[in-house]
């Protein structure tokens, strides 16, 4: 379904240091730092696979889900997302993906959730008896009777990401990215998204990769587990390989990442 | 090809529509923004309005044809305000990352980007820019015939062209840099607010760099003169449409600025 | 003392950080300065016997006028402000050990400041070496430059003073949007930023004279462009004085009444 080989992809930033003088200096000068993001990044997922995303926060996780969203061009490498390159035929290949970002939300503001939902129908393109088909199946599976006529902002964050997830799955995609899907969320939030993707995993066999970092998501989840940091792949297993040292993930996936010494 | 035109019309309507049920969701604020439209634009007729009572006329146009002028470009500039208002806001869609998900997205980023505001308000100043120009048809002494109405629309098409290549402009450097983009304004808002006066006063440099650079001159001043009888050349009638030429480099910027933007990431 | 002064540094490190937006602006008001020189030239070409004053005085006004601009700009207001009164964080303000009048205050004055500090230079420099007739002019005297550095700040501070009611009003009404928007658009004409107040008709301009609007930038432009008789200067410097006083005073009580009303209700 997925294949990564080789990519790389690196960043120029602006640096600029606190303090009067240096506010003063930045007028006239200013350096440039590279990244570099993503360095020699391989690995392949197949159809219906769960996969776990993690690393710390600038490892790379969020550029490596943006080159497959078609999103970000990589630098070098090849990269296949169910036969095609994501970012040379963009509109073909966003029409199978399903994105959520847990920061950032797809539903309008002001309007009922379902005025969304209608909106995204449009956009793209859902025949209406597959839209009907989806809407009503998500309706019952998220639980969304009652929140598709309020507006997003009188939603509580467990469930205005109950309604986001339904709208990334109302094209049915074959492939779902979650960005930190239930970062948060209270405890009963959690389990229901959780709940819902395993679900959503089981019933129509849809690939999901999720970064996250909330190891009880990781546990909860998914199998295997692709942990990055410093733009390098740095273990590609399953959790019990992770897990050989204690048993708390969190402890151990702290004690993984000073040993790599990429906390820094 | 048509059956594309319609559903991306289709989607823009219904963008439309969700803006307007948002902002009757505040409806208060909504008409006080729509006061604070109107004053501002009537603060700048109250300026045209006193001069004249000084000084009668300026190089030659009267109080009538300078409120002829203001009312076209007044118009244009609030209507152009009103559907791209999303490349407008467009530099702070790309600060908080929201230009992400318009790439999720099946469909023409353009499409996505100017259904993303609609800028409702504006019809504060629409409301002041059509008195001004039916005080300007009637009282200016200009005698209407086909062609002259024909002049007009040609007007208003062009002009909102030039703003609407301007906004584009803005939200494709919004690609490459994030700040000092106000600058634009010079040429955005500067244009709807220097545009009230026919472009001719302001000097021939001016008038040089509005013809071949942006073209508000094409817009503005040449039909204008066809519109008093002061020239009858066609060109003058038809100038207006050769500035919707404007848009096809400033296409070609947003290409270039979104190559970039999937190459960069940020 | 050292509280503000720790005020307004911070104030002024920020404003230098926006290099960019800084430099935009400088070209903004560049281009408008450029433009508005244009429009009463085209005036007083077409008849100078109803100009009401030297071509050059109006040149030395618009220069002056976009140079400091952030002085006397009403419509920019603090958003932080508002905000703070709207979602009740104004609590924690009322908790610290200075006045919340003189704090926002000076606030207020320092971002005005570093603004047009960073940004009149550039300006001033340029147009005092463009060619003529588009010259910033030097001003007439000595005393009228003394005078207009006197005049600007008295200026600045009634700005200042008056926007400090706005925030005032904010606390006794939900949607400060309609108060603020009338202010600014009055503000906008009656302090002569839409045209010098001389080229209104003479009745007009008396009476709008007297307001404080006119105790804004009107007063220092006209001093510096020297288009002010000195019986004039004299009453205009004791117009904006009596504004000044009777301002802040206003708002100083405003500010009183309103502190009490948040800390019965609790924010």
């Amino acid at each position: 379904m997925i294949t990564m080989e080789h990519v790389c992809k690196s960043y120029k930033i602006a640096k600029r240091n606190a303090g009067f003088g240096e506010a003063c200096k930045s007028l006239f000068h200013r350096k440039y730092e590279e990244i570099q993001a993503l360095n020699d990044v391989t690995f392949s997922i197949l159809e219906g696979e769960m996969v776990g995303y993690i690393g710390p926060n600038g490892a790379g996780k969020s550029s490596t889900i943006k080159i497959l969203s078609g999103i970000l061009t990589p630098d070098k490498g090849t990269v296949f997302v169910d036969g095609r390159i994501p970012y040379k035929n963009r509109i073909a290949h966003v029409r199978e993906i399903g994105v959520v970002f847990g920061q950032r939300s797809q539903l309008w503001w002001d309007v009922p959730v379902i005025d969304s939902f209608e909106l995204l129908k449009d956009i793209y393109s859902i025949p209406d008896s597959m839209y009907r088909t989806n809407l009503e199946e998500l309706t019952e599976r998220l639980q969304l009777q009652e929140l598709l006529r309020s507006p997003a902002r009188q939603l509580s964050l467990g469930q205005r990401m109950r309604c986001e997830i339904g709208a990334s799955l109302l094209h049915s995609p074959k492939i779902l990215f979650l960005d930190e899907p239930t970062i948060g969320l209270d405890a009963v939030s959690k389990l229901s998204v959780r709940d819902f993707i395993k679900q959503q995993n089981k019933l129509h066999k849809t690939t999901v990769i999720l970064t996250t970092h909330d190891m009880q998501d990781i546990e909860a989840l998914t199998r295997r587990i692709i942990h990055i940091g410093k733009g390098r792949i740095l273990m590609d297993g399953t959790l019990e390989d992770i897990r050989q040292g204690g048993e708390n993930m969190d402890e151990t996936i702290a004690e993984l990442y000073r040993s790599y010494d990429i906390y820094t | 090809m048509a059956d594309r035109i319609k559903k991306s019309v289709g989607l823009y309507i219904h963008y439309v529509s969700i803006h307007v049920r948002s902002v009757m969701e505040y409806k208060t604020s909504f008409w006080l923004t729509v006061m604070g439209q109107f004053f501002m634009s009537f603060n700048v007729f109250l300026g045209i309005f006193f001069l004249f009572q000084r000084f009668h006329q300026v190089e030659g146009f009267t109080y009538q044809e300078v409120l002829l002028c203001y009312g076209i470009v007044l118009m244009e500039f609030s209507l152009a305000e009103m559907y791209a208002r999303g490349f407008g806001e467009f530099p702070g869609m790309v600060r908080r990352g929201e230009f992400d998900r318009v790439l999720v997205r099946p469909r023409s980023a353009v499409l996505q980007v100017l259904g993303s505001k609609f800028e409702l308000s504006r019809i504060g100043r629409m409301f002041q820019a059509v008195v001004m120009f039916f005080y300007g048809v009637f009282k200016s002494g200009v005698e209407w015939n086909f062609l002259k109405i024909l002049t007009v629309l040609f007007m208003l098409l062009g002009g909102m062209a030039v703003f609407t290549g301007l906004f584009w402009i803005l939200a494709s450097l919004s690609f490459f840099t994030l700040e000092g983009l106000e600058f634009m304004n010079v040429f955005t808002h500067g244009a709807s607010e220097y545009g009230k006066y026919p472009i001719g006063i302001y000097g021939n440099k001016i008038l040089l760099f509005t013809t071949f650079v942006i073209p508000y001159a094409l817009v503005q001043y040449y039909p204008l003169l066809y519109l008093l009888g002061r020239r009858t050349h066609w060109i003058y009638m038809a100038a207006p449409l050769l500035a919707l030429l404007f848009l096809v480099p400033c296409g070609v910027l947003w290409r270039f600025g979104v190559k970039h933007y999937t190459s960069s990431g940020s | 003392m050292k509280k503000y002064l720790s005020f307004f540094r911070l104030r002024f490190i920020m404003g230098l950080q926006y290099r960019a937006a800084a430099l935009a602006g400088i070209i903004t008001q560049f281009a408008w300065g450029f433009l508005e020189i244009m429009v009463f030239r085209a005036f007083y070409q077409t008849n100078p016997y109803d100009f009401p004053m030297d071509f050059s005085a109006a040149v030395s006004y618009i220069w002056m006028q976009q140079a400091f601009l952030a002085f006397f700009a009403t419509w920019q207001m603090e958003t932080e402000i508002f905000d703070s009164i709207r979602d009740g964080n104004i609590a924690y303000e009322l908790c610290r050990p200075i006045g919340i009048y003189h704090m926002w205050f000076s606030r207020n004055m320092a971002q005005r400041m570093s603004r047009g500090a960073l940004r009149c230079f550039p300006i001033l420099i340029v147009a005092v070496f463009l060619p003529r007739p588009f010259r910033l002019e030097p001003p007439a005297s000595f005393g009228h430059f003394v005078l207009f550095l006197v005049t600007l700040f008295l200026g600045l501070a009634v700005t200042v003073a008056s926007c400090m009611l706005v925030y005032a009003v904010t606390f006794f009404i939900i949607s400060p949007l309609g108060v603020r928007m009338v202010f600014t658009s009055a503000a906008d004409f009656l302090s002569g930023a839409v045209i010098p107040l001389p080229f209104l008709p003479a009745k007009i301009q008396y009476v709008i004279e007297l307001l404080p609007f006119a105790s804004m930038q009107n007063v220092p432009l006209r001093v510096y462009s020297g288009s002010m008789s000195m019986g004039e200067m004299e009453k205009a410097v004791f117009l904006q004085i009596f504004w000044l006083i009777f301002l802040v005073f206003l708002g100083q009580i405003l500010f009183k009444i309103a502190e009490r009303r948040v800390a019965v209700q609790g924010g």
